[in-house]
């Protein structure tokens, strides 16, 4: 960012210092950072969690809590923002800047409707506005931003309103009183992918119907790049670069945002390894001196540890286009691609010269490999009940509507979907070994409903889970050595034995086994799932059920976790059902794909098969709102924004139950329309295909080739 | 929201300590921490350093506003009412005890089951729940107590814990519900826990900070339902004492021999002020999201900043 | 809804029958009128005891007693107690006293209670709300009898101090006293100050330590965040969205409350010296009396059962998520 605070910056961050206290000592959240915005521009701030992006900005908007001390200054054209009373800050809250926070579900009150609730906003700033056309306005309002029927919807509550319709209100809100700046701090990381693409497309809407200058705080290097100007990438409480956006991703030149960009699943680059960044990030208590990158980086040296450099422009002879680039790094000049030709992605491998990078599966199918589990037409159906106090069942959510796949032994599935879609309803149908409503799980040639007792016992030896959230699957009041030790003893081990396994397993995940004593808290997310993934294997199971394993992890850390999984699975000849609703991270494991959308699979086959020639609306779609980290083609492809929201599963559409979201049936015609709304499609092979089993369930399907 | 994760650190201290720590700041618990110990050492050695017994009455002093020799006066008999007063306060403090100890009990069992086991097993137990919960505990009792009269007073304590574990047990329910759904139980049963197992080993340890807070708090329930029951003789029966008793008898002239009330009352207030007190900094101290337990981090930051960075 | 209401109210109707039930064969099988009577001095003739076994219907099972009492007590007829009067004489102007101080005292105890508690939040760690979260701790560590007493030994020291005789603490009424109906309702409500106040402190206390728990529960929530966001000061939005967001726990509380309400009713009638269902309670165990007993826990459980019809409909009134 340029220092020199030009007459038309409309908001300057110099020098900002956050602390909280804690009990292990104060916290440092954010440790000196200086940031413009102009009018009507985009800043970026990226960085992972702990960063402190989220605190500088609850900071400019005055709304950390009281025991937060801040320090430095925030001026808002030519007022300082800092020191401004609850009275002073109120009257630019809202009117001046604006934010839209991340979590749409709990950002509403729950007892007001939404109308009321954007009409207070329109009213926080005019008073001389009457209710009646506050009202008015907040029904313009929800129509700008997208609600469809916005005067009935203006009467309802929060609760009748999914996520992305929550979002955005709270943009409309965030709108109301014609803001200078809107904060959108992780506004689509909370929603599924398909609406992610429509919150970044009302936010652009916001933008133009405002002018707004807007700060977009994520975590989401993909998110950033087709819609901001500038980024600014945070580390430990501190800026460490700084740019256009363009030259961020192209030449970057501080080891971490190079470690991050090459640490994302690119999609399409499906055979490139992904390059983890070892470590994790560190606790802002006590921070050593020198450069908080350091124990992590690559091209560490000495003088690293000594002192923290500086946010400094990057001398950059080949490059003066960019005067603004700035890097927080001694050994800036070391990162500059050595070639003309060489990406960023090529600099990053060099430079974190990963031993063992995570390769896609490229193993064909072997038909004749024995298969270790068999879904066959499988069926749940939960009753839906309404009210708190009045309790009564309004209908059946149809979680699960006949669903067919299998895994032959040493093969990955990646099971792809939204939220809602079924797809952890399939995996504890799967896991808990009772017999389904309808249709039939086979594990190990066994169908576990008829399976007695002694034989289920014998099939939960085989069958493993690893979860999602690596801070709720540890019981936070065992030590590690027990969590890990707990299916050994289950299953008749001694104490001896399952001490000496437990070092063992520790060390196969790549912990120290001398950790064994410790408890979940000590560790971070990554090693936590890999404490996790250490249990799964405990008992040398043969298939190994991943639910999401990786989507509660930073994107520095995401990558290690991978290139584990796929380690383990060569070495310990292991097949995995890996669930994601992410197909940038499915397509790095998996051999095969399959789709489920509403409690149905709409496109199955294999990897290079579904995301390379995606036939299903849906999966294009989904293919399509993956972000691409690269600011230049982010902005050229073309984009497909799905319309509204998913049907309640309880009620789903009849015929093709994606035609009310289709891109495709939109397109068509009454008569040729006539079997989306009719007829269900079956799963057929993919037509024109070469011999295999890509399987699609649309009338239409789409032969173009994908992504 | 990402601000409360990156203001959490990795703890590295056990849970225990940390919890000492936050109770240790809220100078108003370690207050109550403070008088029950005093009152629990000198309700139960006062035969040791007391000339007075409280079976044994003063000819010549009946009804003495307190003086050099009784210092809490006389009652009407010439008992002397600091030994009258710490003899009720043994058995009120060690009614009140084993009743929290054993209600927290009951109710840690009922509520665990029935949340995890759900269907007829919850149904049936949150039935009885609602049904004991129909009547106050301290109605049923006094109708069960022409029963007891003459019986041991331990009859009596489990009488109480009987009729008080309703509502803990609901709160018990309620969390075993959504610890159920955390994914480390979850995994538990997918390996093939037993469910006692899961209940003993990961739903009930990680109560344990609850059961501890709210047995605290039980016991100053406790000690006010019994003395309550003894007030109209439902309870603890001459020639024992209990508090509830004394205030009974003090309450006609609380006017005219404002010592043979005030004294217990004040006493019986004081106790069950202390234990609250000592509850409620316990559930502040256990609860890492606590309000209060920041604030004190707040002041201890505050004169961390004062000290110089 | 109605639907919803109608199966709410069956269960509480089986609950209740249960709770009747229950309290009719304790009582039978733990009181022992008889007992009472061989106390006497001299003792009564073996036939005036086998009288009053017959009377009292002892010589025939306890389910065979409940049985006919029960059937009364359906028609509204709830029997005769120990020495023979019917209960009904009494049981509806007991009913009423009771239920007007119970009222009152929730009314006031919820108001009140709620309005404490807002301010207690609202200025969190100043003055007020320490002054008020020391009071209601002590107010919650205070059994009703000793409250009661004390507010007896307060209000006639006031009365000499001043000279008057306002505060009025036996009673519900001054015997013996007539005049217009506005005097007489003046009369009455002198009465009800003391007791009122009596039930009422506690429920203050408890509630607005709830109350205050709730807001500040609240006051770290996203939503609030949100209407801070739009430019609402911190009270603003503590008062439209907070304390409107935090009544909703307070519907099930209400509930809870009742319950304790009902045990201060026989010691704030004793104290005071009311005539009303606690003090008949009292009576009723002390002359060993099953029907007598029985009936007053009847009244005990429908209040109960009925305040928590009314949390129910309240918690739906104030949180449009469990509306249908």
């Amino acid at each position: 960012m340029t220092t020199t605070t030009t007459t038309d910056t409309l908001l300057s961050v110099r020098d900002l210092h956050v602390t909280f206290p804690s009990e292990a000592g104060p916290v440092h959240a954010v440790r000196g950072v200086d940031w413009d915005v102009r009018p009507g521009e985009v800043l970026g701030i990226v960085g992972e969690s702990g960063s402190g992006k989220s605190v500088s900005s609850l900071a400019v908007m005055g709304l950390l809590p009281d025991r937060a001390h801040v320090s430095g200054s925030i001026r808002l054209r030519d007022r300082e923002l800092i020191g401004l009373s609850d009275r002073e800050m109120s009257r630019i809250r809202g009117r001046r800047i604006a934010i839209v926070f991340q979590d749409p579900m709990s950002a509403l009150t729950p007892v007001y409707t939404v109308g009321d609730q954007v009409a207070e906003a329109v009213r926080a700033h005019d008073r001389h506005i009457g209710r009646a056309a506050a009202g008015c306005r907040a029904v313009e309002l929800l129509d700008l931003v997208g609600i469809p029927n916005p005067t009935s919807a203006a009467r309802a509550f929060p609760h009748e309103f999914s996520g992305g319709m929550r979002q955005r209100v709270v943009i409309a809100i965030a709108i109301a009183s014609d803001p200078d700046l809107i904060i959108a701090d992780e506004p689509t990381t909370a929603l599924d992918v398909t609406v992610q693409a429509q919150v970044l497309e009302v936010l652009a809407t916001a933008r133009q119907a405002t002018g707004a200058g807007i700060v977009l705080i994520t975590h989401d290097l993909g998110v950033v790049a087709g819609f901001a100007d500038r980024l600014l990438v945070m580390y430990a409480g501190r800026a460490v670069e700084t740019g256009d956006v363009e030259t961020v991703y192209q030449r970057p030149r501080m080891p971490y945002t190079l470690g991050l960009l090459g640490a994302i699943p690119r999609l399409g680059d499906r055979h490139r390894p992904l390059v983890p960044i070892p470590g994790q990030p560190p606790s802002l208590v006590g921070l050593p001196p020198g450069c908080p990158f350091a124990p992590r980086c690559p091209v560490v040296i000495d003088a690293c540890r000594t002192e923290e450099p500086p946010l400094v422009p990057v001398d950059d002879p080949a490059h003066v286009d960019d005067p603004a680039h700035r890097a927080a790094c001694i050994r800036v000049a070391d990162l500059a691609p050595t070639a003309s030709t060489e990406s960023t992605m090529d600099v990053a491998e060099r430079i974190y010269h990963s031993d063992d990078p995570v390769t896609a599966p490229t193993a064909p199918r072997h038909r004749r490999r024995e298969k270790v589990l068999e879904v066959s037409g499988l069926v749940r159906h939960y009753p839906v009940t309404t009210g708190v106090v009045f309790r009564r069942t309004v209908g059946t959510v149809q979680a699960v509507d006949g669903i067919s796949f299998d895994i032959a032994e040493h093969e990955t599935l990646g099971l792809v979907g939204e939220s809602g879609c079924g797809k952890t309803t399939t995996l504890m149908q799967i896991l808990e070994l009772a017999a389904p409503q309808a249709g039939s799980v086979t594990l190990f040639g066994q169908d576990v409903a008829t399976a007695d007792k002694a034989t289920r016992r014998r099939l939960r030896r085989d069958i493993q889970v690893v979860f999602q959230d690596p801070i709720a699957s540890l019981d936070p009041r065992m030590p590690i050595s027990d969590i890990i030790a707990e299916p050994l003893r289950l299953y008749g081990a001694s104490t001896e034995q399952a001490r000496a396994r437990v070092a063992e397993l520790l060390r196969l995940v790549g912990m120290s086994p001398e950790h064994a004593n410790r408890y979940p808290a000590e560790f971070s997310g990554g090693q936590r799932q890999r404490v996790g993934i250490a249990r799964a294997l405990a008992l040398e199971p043969k298939l190994v059920v991943l639910d999401e394993p990786v989507s509660a992890l930073d994107v520095s850390v995401q990558a290690g976790v991978l290139n584990l999984l796929a380690d383990l699975r060569a070495r310990l000849d292991l097949s995995y059902l890996f669930v994601s609703h992410d197909l940038s991270v499915i397509q790095h494991v998996a051999d095969r794909v399959a789709v489920m959308y509403l409690g149905r699979i709409v496109e199955i086959g294999s990897s290079d098969d579904v995301l390379t020639h995606a036939a299903h609306p849906y999966t294009r779609a989904l293919l399509s709102a993956v972000p691409i980290p690269d600011p230049v083609a982010e902005r050229q492809r073309e984009r497909i924004v799905l319309v509204g929201d998913r049907p309640n599963p309880a009620g789903p559409p009849a015929g093709c139950r994606f035609h009310t979201r289709c891109f495709v049936f939109a397109g068509l015609d009454e008569q040729h329309r006539r079997p989306c709304l009719d007829i269900d499609p079956a799963l057929t092979l993919r037509p024109g295909a070469e011999p295999g089993d890509h399987r699609i369930a649309c009338h239409y399907p789409q032969v173009k080739t994908g992504a | 929201m990402t601000l409360v994760e990156s203001a959490h650190p990795v703890v590295t201290r056990s849970r225990g300590r940390l919890v000492l720590r936050r109770l240790s700041r809220n100078r108003l618990a370690i207050l109550g921490v403070l008088v029950i110990v005093i009152l629990y050492l000198a309700a139960f050695t006062y035969t040791w350093y007391w000339p007075w017994s409280y079976q044994v009455s003063d000819p010549n002093a009946y009804l003495s506003p307190p003086t050099g020799t009784h210092v809490f006066g006389t009652d009407k008999d010439g008992f002397d009412m600091y030994a009258q007063v710490m003899r009720g306060l043994q058995k009120s403090l060690t009614i009140g005890l084993l009743v929290a100890v054993l209600s927290t009990g009951t109710a840690a069992i009922v509520g665990s089951v029935a949340g995890y086991f759900r269907g007829i097993s919850d149904r049936a137990l949150m039935w009885l729940v609602d049904l004991l919960l129909t009547l106050p505990n301290f109605l049923i009792i006094a109708i069960i107590s022409p029963a007891f009269h003459g019986r041991t007073w331990l009859l009596f304590v489990l009488l109480l814990a009987a009729f008080s574990w309703m509502i803990t047990a609901r709160i018990v329910r309620g969390m075993t519900l959504s610890l159920k759904e955390q994914d480390y139980v979850r995994a538990a049963r997918l390996m093939g826990v037993p469910p006692l197992r899961v209940i003993t080993r990961h739903i009930l340890p990680q109560m344990s900070s609850l059961l501890i807070a709210d047995a605290t708090i039980n016991v100053g329930s406790a000690i006010l339902t019994e003395t309550s029951l003894s007030y109209f003789g439902f309870g603890v029966q001459p020639p024992d004492v209990s508090l509830g008793t004394l205030i009974a008898g003090g309450t006609t002239s609380a006017v005219t021999f404002p010592w043979l009330f005030f004294i217990p009352g004040g006493l019986l207030v004081l106790t069950v002020l202390a234990v609250n007190l000592v509850g409620d900094g316990l559930r502040d101290a256990l609860d890492p999201n606590s309000a209060r337990g920041r604030r004190r981090e707040q002041r201890a930051f505050r004169r961390h900043l004062r000290s110089g960075r | 809804m109605i639907t919803f209401l109608l199966r709410r109210l069956v269960n509480y109707v089986v609950l209740c029958v249960v709770v009747v039930f229950l309290t009719y064969l304790l009582a039978s099988l733990t009181f022992d009128p008889i007992s009472l009577l061989l106390h006497h001095d001299p003792p009564p003739p073996r036939s005036v005891i086998n009288d009053k076994i017959h009377q009292l219907h002892l010589d025939q099972p306890i389910p065979q007693r409940f049985f006919e009492w029960f059937g009364g007590a359906i028609h509204g007829d709830f029997g005769n107690d120990v020495f023979g009067d019917p209960v009904n004489q009494q049981v509806w102007t007991r009913a009423l006293t009771s239920l007007r101080l119970f009222g009152l005292g929730t009314l006031i105890g919820v108001v009140f209670g709620v309005l404490v508690g807002v301010v207690g939040a609202i200025r969190q760690y100043r003055v007020t709300d320490y002054v008020a979260t020391f009071v209601s701790f002590v107010l919650i560590a205070m059994p009703v009898f000793v409250l009661g007493t004390l507010l007896k030994f307060a209000a006639i020291k006031i009365n000499q101090v001043t000279g008057s005789d306002f505060l009025v603490f036996e009673g519900e009424v001054t015997p013996g006293f007539t005049g217009s109906f506005a005097a007489d309702l003046g009369d009455r409500l002198r009465h009800l100050i003391l007791p009122t106040l009596a039930i009422a402190l506690g429920l203050v206390a408890y509630y607005s330590r709830y109350q205050r728990n709730a807001m500040l529960d609240v006051l770290g929530s996203d939503f609030l965040r949100t209407a801070r966001a739009k430019g609402l000061r911190r009270r603003q939005a503590l008062y439209r969205h907070g304390l409107r967001t935090a009544l909703i726990p307070m519907a099930t509380l209400f509930a809870y409350g009742f319950g304790t309400l009902i045990v201060g009713g026989p010691f704030t009638e004793h104290i005071f010296d009311w005539h009303g269902m606690g003090e008949w309670l009292i009576t009723g165990i002390n002359s060993q009396d099953a029907n007598l007993t029985t009936t007053v826990t009847l009244f005990v459980a429908v209040c109960v059962l009925f305040s928590g019809l009314l949390a129910d409909l309240a918690y739906a009134a104030l949180d449009p998520r469990v509306r249908i």
